[in-house]
């Protein structure tokens, strides 16, 4: 799996990060301030989410006059959706569960030549 | 010459079984059987045939995906129509006899290029492809 795709995957992982960027798709620009009173853990916390979600690039940040205020990236999931698009996890993972179909076919098979 | 317009992808995917083509066959087309290692579903091996597959409703997605039987040629090639969140393709089985078995491949056609990369949001619903996401992530390290 390429880098960009584990950055995102990992930046996801975790749900306070998560929550923390659908807040921002959801409501648009905001600073990290608004972003704590809501967030449940301290601002240096939402700070570190913010860097990693950054290193995703699944935000990014402005300076608005004192304030930085930030907002979400929805299209850096891409890779997300590519990756759950490669339809190829998903066949394989089928293909497993056929293996194992036909394996049990075989035994009622040969319970019935019996 | 193909533009980028137009050019699609595909996804394969091949695997062996060591069990004779009539029996992947039965697999691939009996409804019931269908169900257990692919999809709940109201297949008929007819061509023309509209059908279902239905997985669990994720957010935004009602987790129903749109067929319709293309071709059906018993034990060699099967071939349908898969309509899914907007994205259309054709799924084509192909069986092939071997000395131990069946050769079995998938071909997922008419994938645009642009279909994962233009990701859009408000059609898709991307909190339904994060739900479940720390699963995934668990098994990356």
């Amino acid at each position: 799996m390429p880098s960009a795709a584990n950055s995102l995957f990992r930046a996801l992982a975790d749900p306070t990060r998560r929550a923390i960027f659908e807040r921002l798709a959801r409501d648009g620009d905001l600073t990290v301030h608004a972003l704590t009173d809501r967030a449940g853990v301290s601002q240096p916390m939402v700070s570190k989410h913010l860097s990693a979600l950054k290193r995703a690039r699944l935000v990014r940040n402005r300076r608005k006059g004192r304030e930085t205020h930030y907002h979400a990236r929805p299209e850096a999931l891409a890779p997300l959706v590519d990756w759950i698009g490669d339809y190829g996890v998903f066949w394989r993972d089928k293909f497993d569960r056929l293996a194992d179909v036909l394996d049990r076919l075989e035994d009622v098979d040969e319970r019935n030549a019996k | 010459m193909t533009s980028p317009d137009t050019e699609t992808r595909s996804v394969i995917v091949e695997q062996e079984f060591p069990h004779p083509p009539q029996k992947v066959w039965r697999a691939l087309t009996e409804s019931s059987l269908i169900e257990q290692w692919l999809l709940k579903n109201d297949f008929q091996p007819v061509v023309g045939h509209s059908f279902s597959l239905r997985r669990d409703p994720v957010q935004n997605w009602n987790g129903v995906i749109d067929c319709q039987v293309i071709a059906v040629d018993p034990c060699k090639s099967l071939s349908y129509s898969w309509g899914a969140m907007g994205v259309g393709t054709v799924v084509t089985f192909t069986l092939t006899p071997t000395d131990t078995g069946t050769h079995l491949r998938m071909e997922q056609s008419g994938f645009r290029p642009g279909q994962g990369a233009n990701y859009k949001g408000a059609q898709y619903g991307w909190r339904g492809f994060i739900n479940g996401l720390e699963d995934v992530v668990a098994g990356l390290e």
